[in-house]
C-alpha cells in the first residue's frame, strides 16, 4: 500500500501518521487519506485510491459498441447521462455520423437534469459534512423527483443505459416533457430554500470562506477542470467553449468566481444550478420534431414494426444484434462538460466491431490531484469541507 | 457519410497550428504529423517530449494538460503509443502529442516534475501497461494493489487474469 516517505523538514518525533478512510464517510466513496499530522494541523497529504477499480478499460475491448453504453454509465454513478453522452459523441465521430435534432436536444436536456441531480447530492453530503444536517433532506427531496423522471424514461432511476450510437432508445413516453415542464417551473424556488439556509449562514460561512484555498496557476497546472477550475477564476466551459450536441444553439452564462476556495466552489455550483434549469426550459421551449435516430440503418437498431414487417429491417437487427457494426479505424478524443469537468473518452478503433483501446480521462481524477495542495497546511476539519468542495466521485476516479 | 480522409505528413500539414510554431524552433524534436476527424495528433521524438510540452505550455498556451494515456499495439513493434492530450483555453485548440516506445525498452521522460498535472495520469499508465516514465518522483501503481504481477491493460494479458 501507498506510504508517506520520511519527510526530513518534519519535526519527527511531533508529528504521526493518520489514515483516513477508505471508509470514512465523509470521502464521498472508498478514498484513503494518508496523512501527517502535528496536533490538528496536516502537513501533508497522500491520496491512495484503486479500491474501486474494476477495470472498466480493459472490459470495453472485449464488448461490441452498443454494449460501452450500459458500462460507461457505471463510472460515474452521479452523473450516467454525461458518460453515455461522451461515449456516444466518440463512437458517433469515428463513424461519421449526427445524431438528428430532436436526439441532440433531448440529450441536453437530460444532460443538464443529470447536471441538476448531481449538484444535489454534491450539496447534500457537502452541507452534512460540515453540519448542516436539514439541507441533505431537501437536496434528496429534489434529487428523487428527477430519479422518477429518469425512471418514467429509460426504466432505470441511475444506469439509464438511454442513449444510442445515432440517436435515442426510445421516444420520451407521453405527458413526460410536460412532467420535467412542472419540475423546471419549481426548482427555482427550490435553490432559494437552500441558499436560505447556507449562503447567508454565519456558521457556514466560516466553515468554508478562506478555506482549501488553491491559486488558479496551481489548479491549472494540476489538471483541475469544471466548476473546481472555474472556482479559481479560469473561464472555461466545455459547453460553451467547444460546443457539442446543439449546446451552441443554447443561451446560458457560466458562472466564475475568482477566491478559488470552497466557498467559491459552493457559489459557482450553486448558480450552476440555476443555469442549468434555465437551460432544460429552454430544450423544452425549442424541442425540434422529428426523428430520434439517424439514418443509418447498419448501425441503429430498426423499428420493432419495421422489423416485424420487412426483411431488409429484420436482416440489420439480427446482424447488429449478433455482430454488432464494424468502426472505421481511427482515434478521437471526445471531452463533454460533465458536472466534475472535463470528462474525456479516448477510443481507438481497428476498424471492428469492438473498440480497440477505449480510455477515460475522469475529472474526478485530476481534480483530486488538488485536494494535497488545498489541504497542506490547514485543519483536518478543514479536509472533510475540502474534500466535498471538488465533488470527487471515485466510481470514476478507479474505473 | 463517412469521415473525411486523413491527411498523414508532416508537409502536407506544414501550416497547421501548432505544428507551424513547433517546426519552427523544435523541427528535429517531430516524426510525423496526421490529421484526422479534425484531430491533429504529432509523432514526438521520445527523448524530446518533455521539452515539446514544456514549449506548448510555456510558448503557445497550451497550459491545460488534458489526459496522459497509452495504447498497446502488440505484437507489432514500437509497442507501445504514449498519447498526450494538450489543450489551450486561449486558442480553444486541442492537441495530441504521440511517442512510441518498444516493448524491450519501455521507457519514456516523465513530465511530472515539470507539469505536476501529469502525475495520476503516468502513474496510470505505469501500472496498467508497464511503461516506465522517468524523473517520476514516485512512480508506483496506484490502481491495483501494489504485490499485482503483470500489467493488466496489456494485449497479451488475458481478460479474467492470470489466476
Amino acid at each position: 500500500m501507498a506510504q508517506l516517505a520520511a519527510n526530513p523538514e518534519a519535526v519527527q518525533d511531533r508529528t504521526m501518521i493518520l489514515n483516513m478512510g477508505p471508509q470514512h464517510p465523509s470521502t464521498h466513496g472508498v478514498l484513503r487519506l494518508i496523512l501527517e499530522v502535528d496536533g490538528e494541523s496536516v502537513l501533508r497529504m497522500m491520496p491512495d485510491i484503486g479500491y474501486l477499480h474494476t477495470g472498466i478499460e480493459k472490459t470495453y475491448e472485449a464488448k461490441f459498441y452498443q454494449q460501452g453504453i450500459p458500462l460507461a454509465d457505471r463510472m460515474d454513478y452521479l452523473a450516467p447521462f454525461h458518460n453515455e453522452m461522451g461515449f456516444v459523441l466518440a463512437v458517433e465521430r469515428l463513424l461519421g455520423i449526427e445524431a438528428p435534432p430532436r436526439a441532440q436536444w433531448m440529450r441536453v436536456l437530460l444532460n443538464e437534469l443529470q447536471r441538476i441531480s448531481s449538484h444535489l447530492v454534491w450539496l447534500g453530503t457537502h452541507a452534512l459534512d460540515i453540519g448542516a444536517m436539514s439541507v441533505f433532506l431537501y437536496c434528496f427531496r429534489e434529487r428523487e423527483e428527477i430519479l422518477r423522471l429518469f425512471e418514467a424514461l429509460a426504466g432505470q432511476r441511475m444506469f439509464t443505459d438511454y442513449f444510442r450510437v445515432g440517436g435515442l432508445a426510445l421516444e420520451p413516453p407521453q405527458g413526460w416533457l410536460a412532467r420535467v415542464k412542472k419540475f423546471a417551473s419549481t426548482f427555482p424556488s427550490r435553490v432559494d430554500e437552500y441558499e436560505d439556509l447556507l449562503t447567508g449562514n454565519p456558521i457556514f460561512q466560516e466553515r468554508t470562506k478562506g478555506v482549501a484555498r488553491i491559486s488558479a496557476e496551481d489548479a491549472l497546472a494540476l489538471g483541475l477542470s469544471g466548476p473546481s477550475l472555474r472556482a479559481s477564476g479560469i473561464d472555461w466551459d466545455l459547453r460553451r467553449d467547444a460546443p457539442y450536441s446543439s449546446y451552441q444553439k443554447f443561451r446560458f452564462r457560466v458562472p466564475v468566481s475568482t477566491s478559488g476556495d470552497v466557498w467559491a466552489r459552493y457559489i459557482v455550483r450553486v448558480q450552476e444550478f440555476r443555469e442549468s434549469n434555465a437551460m432544460v426550459q429552454q430544450a423544452l421551449d425549442g424541442m425540434p420534431e422529428g426523428p430520434i435516430t439517424a439514418d443509418a440503418p447498419k448501425i441503429v437498431l430498426p423499428d420493432r414494426d419495421k422489423m416485424k414487417t420487412q426483411m431488409e429491417a429484420l436482416i440489420y437487427h439480427f446482424k447488429i444484434v449478433t455482430e454488432g457494426f464494424a468502426v472505421p479505424a481511427g482515434e478521437v478524443y471526445q471531452a463533454v462538460e460533465s458536472p466534475r469537468g472535463e470528462l474525456g473518452f479516448y477510443i481507438v478503433s481497428d476498424g471492428t466491431a469492438k473498440p480497440y483501446r477505449v480510455h477515460v480521462r475522469a475529472p474526478s481524477l485530476a481534480n483530486l490531484q488538488g485536494l494535497p495542495k488545498m489541504c497542506e497546511g490547514r485543519l483536518i476539519a478543514d479536509v472533510v469541507a475540502a474534500i466535498g468542495s471538488i465533488d470527487i466521485v471515485l466510481g470514476e476516479i478507479d474505473r | 457519410m463517412p469521415p473525411a480522409a486523413p491527411i498523414t505528413g508532416i508537409e502536407q500539414l506544414r501550416e497547421r497550428e501548432p505544428l507551424n510554431a513547433l517546426l519552427a524552433s523544435r523541427e528535429g524534436a517531430i516524426e510525423g504529423a496526421r490529421f484526422d476527424r479534425d484531430e491533429l495528433t504529432l509523432e514526438i521524438r521520445r527523448e524530446a517530449i518533455a521539452e515539446v510540452c514544456e514549449f506548448l505550455r510555456h510558448h503557445e498556451q497550451f497550459g491545460f494538460l488534458a489526459d496522459v494515456t497509452c495504447t498497446d499495439w502488440y505484437p507489432e513493434e514500437p509497442r507501445f503509443h504514449v498519447v498526450y492530450s494538450l489543450l489551450s483555453h486561449a486558442r480553444k485548440l486541442r492537441v495530441r502529442l504521440k511517442v512510441k516506445v518498444a516493448g524491450a525498452d519501455a521507457r519514456v521522460p516523465a513530465l511530472t516534475p515539470m507539469w505536476p498535472a501529469a502525475d495520476y495520469f503516468e502513474r496510470e499508465v505505469f501500472d496498467l501497461f508497464g511503461v516506465r516514465f522517468e524523473g517520476h518522483p514516485y512512480l508506483r501503481r496506484i490502481q491495483m494493489p501494489d504485490d499485482w504481477q503483470g500489467h493488466p491493460l496489456r494485449k497479451d494479458y488475458p481478460v479474467e487474469g492470470y489466476r
